[in-house]
């Protein structure tokens, strides 16, 4: 009697309530899920996922800003210029080094997502220091490849998965 | 608390009270011993109160007009304002209800750090209002995208992309928040429910506040302990209640002063330009009581520690009891700390006005050296400051330096009749 006083067993009782607690926790789970599941973007929003965009009226050094999943997309075609400035870059200066070359497969066209990667802002083409995009929220400056130069935004604005259907048609998506 | 030997006069009164204590409750708070020296500092807690039931009541009847859907709710507010009957007054009331909200709990948190209210064995009285504080802020924040105007959109995703700075799951929070890929109508939905919830669950909230206050007693402002009921104190019927009653009046002045007088004045003339996804205001600003924060924010260069700076601002609040190491509550006794607190409250205030300015050059400095101070103020100059200070003598009671002049002649006097009348 006195080695079961000292050591506390495990009895029956204790794997009961163990077990009613897990069996419980996991019911609890599998209810609560839906009430947060609920919230994630529903099957209409996801239906709306590509977008085709014709582009042959665009001139070089004109861009276009295009809706696609409720989110800006920049369709810029650039100049010689604009392409020289952004594939000459050392890529050690960059704050996210990425080669303009992975960005803009055809160099003459840049799409990208319109956000800034600070707080999620659209900045205006054709401003800042580098002559690329230039947040007004909190002063984001992009070079003429979206990348991120100066500024509290943490990397370069993202490039959607898009193609060329034809010469003259992006599909964003 | 008070007399738990209570009895109603009526017989009805009697046979209810047996069955729901209801008169019980309602004798306390009567009856309730409050100090007899709080000043009008202290009436903030019954005008908050009332800015509570405010907006409760006009935002439920701003509700029965209002559509929540992206293409809706802008017109719609535009019908409440020029269609609906005294529409214009409910909206203003509402809008400017929650900044009248702010400027009363901000004099009201104010109150508790000069007078020493947080502190032993008032913690959770001060945590519950920590919580009520931050409930306030996500309420107010979600109002402001009700109305789908350019700030409210554009505030939206600015303080919901605070989220995506979370390592590794940010994206997909943010993805959850707006229902989307990016604020839309899923998300005005929402925030239209929660801004609906949140007003009770601080109603909840206030009477835990008021229950854990009603423990201890209220603080005064010499901040020390008395006995209950005493000498010092006045039953809060009708003695607060008529000063309470009286700032409220006064309070309520400067309220219609903004409701009719200039109703837009504290809001954004970019929110009566419809949500647009595709253009970002030039300048994005929240609310003016958010600006300290916002200032907070910005001050750090980087995404995810920005955030993480301005989510302790506040929490370091609820750590506040801890912090400051001194036993003596009020500042009217502890001259070093007076300063600091003086310092500290412009501190906020260069810091709401940095927040409304644009993030470069001179205004970036002085965000950050204001940020790196108000850290420093709880961190450093509390703690270091409760062992230092050399704090002024204490009155016996609220009485005692009333009858016998200033509260240190009245100590020292004292001192001087017992050392006498050894001799």
């Amino acid at each position: 009697m006195s080695d079961q006083k000292d050591e506390k067993k495990t009895n029956r009782r204790d794997f009961l309530f163990t077990a009613t607690a897990a069996a419980g926790a996991v019911g609890v789970g599998a209810a609560v899920w839906p009430l947060v599941d609920q919230m994630n973007p529903d099957a209409s929003v996801k239906a709306l996922a590509s977008t085709e965009v014709d582009v042959s009226s665009m001139q070089p050094g004109q861009s276009l800003t295009v809706l696609w999943r409720g989110k800006p997309v920049f369709i810029k075609r650039r100049t010689e210029d604009e392409i020289k400035k952004a594939r000459t870059v050392d890529i050690n200066d960059l704050k996210h080094p990425e080669k303009d070359e992975d960005r803009a497969k055809n160099p003459e066209w840049l799409v990208m997502l319109g956000i800034c990667t600070h707080l999620g802002c659209v900045p205006l083409t054709d401003k800042g220091d580098y002559d690329g995009w230039f947040c007004p929220c909190h002063g984001s400056h992009y070079d003429t490849s979206g990348r991120i130069r100066k500024g509290p935004a943490p990397t370069n604005m993202e490039i959607p998965k898009y193609e060329f259907v034809n010469t003259n048609t992006i599909k964003i998506g | 608390m008070s007399n738990h030997e209570y009895t109603p006069s009526s017989k009805f009164g009697k046979w209810f009270n047996d069955r729901l204590p209801l008169l019980t409750l309602a004798n306390h708070l009567t009856d309730y011993p409050t100090p007899k020296n709080l000043n009008y500092w202290w009436t903030f807690g019954g005008i908050l109160t009332f800015c509570l039931i405010t907006q409760i009541v006009t935002g439920l009847v701003l509700a029965m007009h209002y559509i929540a859907h992206a293409d809706m709710a802008f017109s719609s507010v535009e019908h409440i304002m020029r269609d609906v009957n005294y529409g214009w007054l409910l909206r203003y009331v509402h809008a400017n209800g929650a900044s009248m909200f702010f400027l009363a709990v901000y004099i009201h948190i104010f109150r508790s750090l000069f007078y020493g209210s947080y502190k032993s064995p008032r913690e959770i009285i001060w945590i519950l209002g920590i919580i009520i504080y931050l409930l306030m802020m996500a309420a107010a924040f979600m109002g402001y995208v009700l109305p789908w105007g350019q700030m409210s959109f554009w505030g939206a995703t600015v303080i919901t992309n605070l989220f995506s700075a979370i390592p590794l799951v940010g994206e997909s929070i943010t993805t959850w928040l707006w229902g989307g890929y990016s604020v839309d109508n899923p998300t005005l939905t929402r925030f239209f429910t929660l801004h609906y919830l949140i007003p009770f669950l601080i109603l909840g909230l206030v009477v835990l506040h008021i229950w854990a206050l009603h423990v201890p007693g209220n603080n005064n402002p010499v901040g020390i302990d008395i006995k209950k009921p005493s000498k010092d104190t006045v039953p809060f019927h009708p003695y607060i209640v008529i000063k309470d009653a009286f700032a409220l009046l006064m309070f309520c002045i400067v309220f219609a002063l903004f409701v009719f007088y200039q109703p837009n004045i504290l809001g954004h003339a970019d929110n009566y330009i419809e949500a647009d996804p595709l253009v970002t205001p030039a300048h994005i600003v929240p609310e003016w009581y958010l600006l300290p924060f916002y200032a907070i924010l910005r001050s750090v260069p980087d995404k995810l520690m920005g955030v993480v700076a301005m989510l302790s601002a506040i929490l370091i609040l609820a750590a506040l009891p801890w912090l400051d190491t001194s036993k003596v509550r009020s500042a009217v006794f502890r001259p070093l700390f007076r300063q600091f607190y003086w310092i500290l409250v412009a501190d906020v205030l260069i810091l709401g006005y940095v927040g409304a300015m644009p993030a470069e050059g001179l205004y970036l400095l002085i965000a950050r050296v204001a940020t790196a101070y108000y850290f420093a103020h709880f961190l450093i100059i509390l703690p270091v400051l409760g062992w230092k200070e050399k704090t002024t003598p204490l009155p016996l009671s609220i009485t005692e330096p009333v009858l016998g002049g200033s509260p240190n002649f009245a100590t020292a006097r004292i001192d001087e009749k017992i050392q006498k009348t050894i001799k």
